[in-house]
């Protein structure tokens, strides 16, 4: 079990480093998507004996939401801006894998010193979830197309996601869903956003965003 | 010191012509193609040491000590490399890294001899093949010390086997090993594998079938060798070869009942099904552009570093 469970993180890892090190946008969007879906299994695998009819519909409506529905709306923006590919990030590929793997070093660091409240399945959850949090916040300040930083956003996501899934046994039902229902506007506006960055500039950089202001 | 651990490595110097056989009848059945014989390796290095050498004249002494010292370096590698959970002839701490030194100099004199023609398309070349190799050199670095961390913890004390060697990591790897930290073993033995692909000049990387292409690697560099020198590294290669699918097969069939016969035949037949999953690769794969390779290569080093932190963790 427990080494099922190191899989699955290790899994969730490599998503991590292979959408920091990607270029092609779809294929970005297709490993956020399966992260989503990794991480609605997670909760099952950790805590089997706390799968409660509520748990299984929350990890389903997960794996609905970040597998399906986001990707879909992302794609379907990709396709209307016309963007396949990250050119010219702010950091190179090769680079920012090695920033990410000095990341997940600073991680697991962290996620020992940690003091947890209660005793955890795996200690790698803590590590997964800082880590996952900390590509979040790297793809969305290294890269230029807004489509880029909106994964980024939903990757920041998945990493609380994770570490509310180490924590919160008991975390209410409502505050979960109002979590994905923001997480859900918030990619439905930012696609709208880009749609309309995209008619005004016919591109969707966002470091000349700034130039804008008067 | 027993017999039979010198059975491996004169069985590596005479089957190891028969991976690159393997390799090309793979890639034929998948082209549809009847393909040459499975010995054409040694027939050509029976035909190679027949003919005699022509030397360029500005060439010196180095460009004629390369692919001796290559073939030497490769042979000695050979008493180090255990198979299986038996153990080498040589055992001593810390004989990964004289492994690793060994295809040093192995790659050290090929490139020397490279540049000493005097040939721009050679020292490309050489160029190239340095700066990959700066890339899979720590990455097949730190994969072994994962597996040293894994092997050595999980071995019996009561083997007298040296700290950190070779030999004493590789009993280690039994499949208790694999059950209790299959992932790191995993991610150690990917990147292992991308740096197989990538030090014996296989396709993602290099293609050994272009020997008039700009975008080689290795096979440029050896244009000018004819010959008895050309047999020698065309065996030097074949050896690489089995080094490196001895460490793998190592690692991917992890049968260690303490019987040297049958956990030597055990990794003999990963050794040999190796060559087919090359040869499936080679005619199922495209090779990648060259500004790609690098990151593959910082690919396959993350994973063992993703490995190093993971058994540091655990």
């Amino acid at each position: 079990m427990e080494l099922w469970i190191d899989a699955l993180i290790v899994l969730l890892i490599l998503t991590n480093l292979k959408l920091i090190g990607s270029s092609r946008l779809s294929a970005c969007i297709r490993i956020v998507a399966l992260q989503g879906v990794l991480l609605g299994i997670l909760p099952g695998l950790v805590n089997p004996d706390q799968m409660t009819l509520r748990a299984i519909l929350l990890s389903a409506i997960t794996i609905v939401f970040k597998g399906m529905v986001f990707p879909w709306l992302l794609l379907r923006s990709m396709r209307t801006s016309s963007v396949r590919r990250e050119m010219e990030p702010f950091i190179g590929y090769s680079t920012s894998m090695l920033i990410s793997v000095g990341l997940l070093a600073l991680a697991m660091w962290m996620g020992g010193r940690l003091p947890l409240p209660i005793p955890l399945k795996s200690p790698l959850v803590v590590p997964l979830s800082l880590f996952t949090i900390m590509v979040g916040l790297l793809a969305i300040v290294s890269r230029k197309k807004a489509l880029s930083q909106v994964l980024g956003y939903l990757v920041m996501e998945n990493g609380i996601y994770a570490f509310g899934l180490a924590l919160a046994l008991k975390e209410p039902l409502l505050v979960e869903l109002g979590t994905l229902l923001d997480v859900f506007m918030a990619v439905f506006v930012m696609g709208i956003a880009i749609f309309h960055i995209n008619r005004e500039f016919d591109h969707i950089d966002t470091d000349l965003l700034s130039a804008l202001k008067g | 010191m027993k017999m039979i651990f010198i059975l491996h490595p004169l069985g590596a110097l005479l089957l190891s012509p028969l991976l690159l056989g393997i390799v090309n009848r793979t890639k034929a059945f998948f082209a549809g193609r009847k393909g040459l014989p499975l010995l054409q390796a040694y027939y050509d290095l029976a035909r190679l040491f027949q003919k005699s050498a022509v030397y360029s004249r500005t060439t010196s002494w180095v460009f004629r000590a390369g692919p001796m010292v290559g073939l030497a370096a490769a042979m000695t590698a050979l008493l180090v490399l255990p198979i299986g959970g038996g153990a080498a002839c040589l055992n001593f701490t810390g004989d990964l890294i004289f492994l690793i030194y060994l295809l040093g100099v192995m790659r050290f004199f090929t490139v020397v001899a490279a540049l000493d023609t005097g040939s721009a398309f050679e020292g490309m070349g050489a160029s190239r093949e340095v700066q990959f190799s700066i890339l899979a050199e720590p990455a097949l670095l730190l994969s072994l010390l994962a597996m040293g961390e894994i092997g050595e913890s999980a071995i019996d004390s009561g083997i007298p086997l040296p700290h950190l060697s070779l030999s004493g990591i590789y009993a280690g790897l039994s499949f208790s090993a694999w059950m209790h930290s299959g992932t790191v073993l995993l991610l150690a033995a990917s990147a292992l594998f991308i740096v197989l692909l990538t030090e014996n000049a296989r396709i993602p990387v290099d293609d050994p079938n272009t020997h008039l292409e700009l975008t080689m690697i290795h096979e440029v560099m050896v244009l000018d060798h004819s010959g008895p020198d050309f047999a020698m590294i065309l065996y030097s290669s074949a050896i690489k070869l089995w080094i490196f699918g001895a460490l793998l097969a190592g690692i991917l069939v992890p049968v260690r009942s303490g019987d040297f016969l049958l956990d030597g035949a055990a990794t003999l037949g990963g050794i040999f099904l190796l060559p087919i999953g090359i040869g499936v690769i080679e005619s199922s794969m495209a090779r990648l552009r060259l500004l790609r390779v690098p990151q593959l290569l910082s690919g396959a080093g993350v994973l063992a570093i993703l490995a190093i932190v993971l058994v540091l963790k655990g």
